[in-house]
């Protein structure tokens, strides 16, 4: 895939151009050291949802780092503050690799509504454009027509599913899964599983069960837990990600929905919180619109677009 | 995990005590404090900062209430503010146009707009007695049209069928068709989750907005929402003439500021809430009751409230009169007292709310203030004459007999009221007036003799 393209995406994703954080703020007020300039970086950071710690913080290592700026340093406010953003993010830049373990498994887990059908959809696609085959599995059974909705995915990118009648046991769906993902020498199987409020202490249990599923052939599985975030969250996305990490070890996040005018600024909370990595960010919602999370580039496309 | 507003605003107004009335000075904390809970709660910042502007030309002058102490007036302000703000009623939904009613239900993606259709037609079918019909313009996602089917199934709603080849706008104007035909009350019109920025699909429900001209167009929000619901809530008030919001996904622990971002910015009324996965999840909006949530402070607010509602000024003003002419506390007052207490919900329940209190008063200590003790006290008082009410010093072993008999208690229990009357008599003297009420009722509380 060609870079270049790639970076393209990412940056109309994360924000169709008219409002970049740092959108309106004229080139000259970057050079000073105005107590202004930071205010008004402190109302934008919180207006993309980076929550109130994190912007304190944010401010005040970027007051630090202009503080420490030497005279020859030609780089003005807006630079630092990019690299003081990717720093906190740098932790969480670890692509997810899935050729060391078969089958791979990977469960998919987060509120309702945030994109876990549609994100597995678009890594499936992604994985079996690597060459690797995958196998879905429908543990969402609560939801009205959710195994349907994953079937139709399977279709689409002509990947196996296996799927019991709506209102099964999602844990005896997974199971079956990986015994017919074994069987059938698959790459990666990934499990969808139904929205939850991180908060529902028995549907958090359930998750578990599932986790145990898998672990009755596999000690090591599920090798990746993925938490999928929707980016038009405000300050419950940390929470959301304290509530499952806590639950469950994430080793997994994915940021969805960056097409819309949300910043996603909330990553930025979590990251500074937890070092989950992050793997995926969805930009849109045709199914290439993913795109493997850059720290670097998250944060300056977060802040110029 | 978070500090709510009120564990905010503590410090803060402790700078207040003593003031005699809210300042420029001595109220820029709090309003700092007031600022910081709103963001956590995720109210948009453009919004945040009108509010803070109007908390503070409201607050300030203003002249500190007798019963509350200075912080607590403040706090009030805001809490006033707030549910202004959130609209200060409930609204329903308008049925009374000629049927067939045609609710049109948008919003982005994963939302919880067709939840929210099917939690609509049983709330409709079930409390307003409609026969209800359904229909699904989402063409896009996949499923989705099986989803909705299955819900209405679930519900008893009539499940409209449409494909996912067909165009949106087509099926709406079927749909209308189909339920004039079979004199449905109500149609209600699920839609394709779309993102406020794609301008074909905000195209798209402009035209079915135009084709059925529904009575009430909802917009859904889901209460996690952070800033970016107050730009989403103005692109679709822009392309649609929305008529009420839906707030979903409040069982979480989010804090819902975006139903205020939402309420402030499209000036339309919040109508329902959805409050969990089942179909019965789904709560008429009460504006006050997220507006506590938002600020985490509904019981010192709500108490604030009591304490205003409830007691009534003259004849407090009439006790402190009384008390500070050194004439005596007698049994006529303590009745009123009591009376004043039992509006306001009862012992338990105003332990409860005393600020400070909260989690902190043992069970067991809640449970000494026995529910039936008040109305027995006054059911005593009441079985005495005029002139035992005046002098209750006169009341000796013939009067107890024939009180307690009149009263349907023991010798025991009278004897204990007047105990405590004699407690209460002494304490009054101490009483300041400010606050006065409030601690008195603390003091109260340890006065409160075990029940039998």
């Amino acid at each position: 895939m060609p870079e270049t393209g790639v970076f393209s995406r990412l940056r109309q994703g994360l924000q169709k151009t008219r409002n970049a954080l740092t959108g309106g703020i004229p080139a000259a007020a970057w050079r000073g050291n105005s107590e202004d300039l930071l205010v008004e970086l402190e109302d934008r950071l919180l207006l993309a949802d980076v929550g109130i710690d994190t912007t304190t913080r944010i401010i005040d290592d970027l007051k630090s780092r202009l503080r420490k700026k030497r005279n020859a340093d030609p780089r003005g406010a807006d630079a630092l503050l990019q690299e003081s953003l990717a720093e906190i993010m740098a932790a969480c830049n670890k692509p997810l690799l899935t050729r060391g373990a078969k089958p791979f498994t990977m469960l998919v887990v987060g509120i309702n509504g945030a994109g876990k059908t549609t994100t597995i959809g678009k890594i499936a696609h992604r994985l079996i454009g690597q060459d690797q085959t995958v196998m879905l599995a429908a543990g969402d059974t609560f939801r009205a027509a959710a195994v349907e909705q994953l079937q139709s995915w399977g279709e689409k990118i002509k990947a196996p599913v296996v799927a019991q009648k709506s209102g099964a046991d999602s844990a005896a769906v997974v199971f079956d899964a990986y015994q017919s993902a074994k069987a059938r020498d698959i790459d990666v199987l990934i499990a969808d599983t139904a929205g939850r409020l991180h908060t529902q202490q028995n549907l958090m249990d359930e998750l578990l069960k599932i986790k145990r599923a898998m672990q009755k052939f596999d000690p090591e599985a599920p090798h990746e837990i993925l938490l999928v975030i929707e980016a038009g969250t405000g300050q419950n996305a940390l929470k959301q990600a304290l509530g499952f990490h806590e639950a469950l070890n994430l080793t997994g996040l994915c940021v969805t929905k960056l097409d819309g005018t949300a910043k996603g600024g909330t990553v930025i909370a979590i990251a500074d919180r937890l070092e989950i990595p992050i793997r995926y960010i969805g930009v849109g919602e045709g199914i290439d619109d993913l795109r493997v999370f850059d720290a670097y580039r998250y944060a300056e496309a977060l802040l110029h677009g | 995990m978070f500090e709510n507003l009120t564990g905010r605003l503590t410090g803060t107004v402790k700078k207040l005590r003593g003031q005699a009335r809210l300042t420029e000075e001595n109220i820029q904390d709090s309003l700092r404090e007031v600022r910081m809970a709103l963001l956590e709660a995720d109210v948009a910042l453009p919004v945040v900062r009108g509010f803070v502007d109007n908390v503070k030309d409201k607050a300030l002058g203003k002249e500190v209430l007798q019963s509350l102490s200075p912080g607590q007036s403040f706090i009030k302000v805001v809490h006033d503010e707030l549910i202004h703000l959130m609209g200060d009623a409930n609204e329903e939904l308008t049925l009374a146009a000629q049927p067939p009613v045609v609710i049109l239900v948008a919003g982005l993606q994963g939302s919880g707009k067709t939840t929210s259709v099917a939690k609509l037609s049983r709330w409709l079918s079930e409390q307003r007695k409609k026969s209800v019909a359904v229909t699904s313009c989402d063409v896009y996602r996949p499923a989705a049209i099986d989803q909705l089917k299955t819900l209405a199934g679930q519900v008893g709603a009539e499940f409209i069928p449409s494909e996912s080849s067909e165009n949106p706008v087509d099926i709406a104007r079927r749909a209308v068709d189909h339920v004039r035909k079979q004199f449905r009350d109500v149609l209600l019109i699920d839609t394709a989750g779309r993102m406020h920025v794609d301008e074909d699909m905000m195209r798209e429900i402009s035209a079915l907005y135009d084709a059925v001209q529904p009575t009430e167009t909802l917009f859904v929000v889901d209460s996690m929402s952070g800033q970016d619901a107050a730009v989403s809530a103005q692109a679709f008030n822009d392309a649609l003439p929305l008529t009420g919001v839906v707030l979903t996904k409040t069982d979480g622990d989010a804090r819902g500021g975006a139903a205020l971002s939402v309420r402030e910015i499209t000036g339309k009324p919040i109508k329902f809430l959805g409050t969990g996965e089942k179909v019965s999840a789904l709560e008429p909006f009460y504006p006050e009751r997220i507006a506590s949530r938002i600020l985490g402070m509904g019981d010192v607010v709500s108490l604030v409230e009591k304490v205003e509602q409830e007691v009534d000024q003259a004849q407090a003003q009439k006790l402190a009169r009384k008390i500070k002419k050194g004439k005596g506390f007698d049994m006529v007052d303590l009745k009123q007292q009591l009376e004043q207490m039992m509006n306001m919900g009862g012992l338990t329940s105003l332990i409860d709310k005393i600020p400070g209190t909260a989690g902190m008063v043992p069970q067991n200590a809640k449970a000494m203030a026995d529910e039936q003790m008040l109305p027995r006290m006054i059911a005593i008082i009441s079985s005495m004459t005029p002139h035992e009410r005046r002098f209750p010093d006169i009341i000796k072993n013939t009067r107890k007999r024939r009180i307690a008999a009149g009263s349907g208690t023991q010798v025991q229990d009278v004897n204990r009221l007047l105990k405590q009357h004699m407690q209460m008599k002494k304490m009054m003297k101490k009483v300041s007036r400010k606050g006065g009420l409030q601690r008195m009722m603390q003091s109260m509380q340890g006065k409160v003799p075990p029940p039998h």
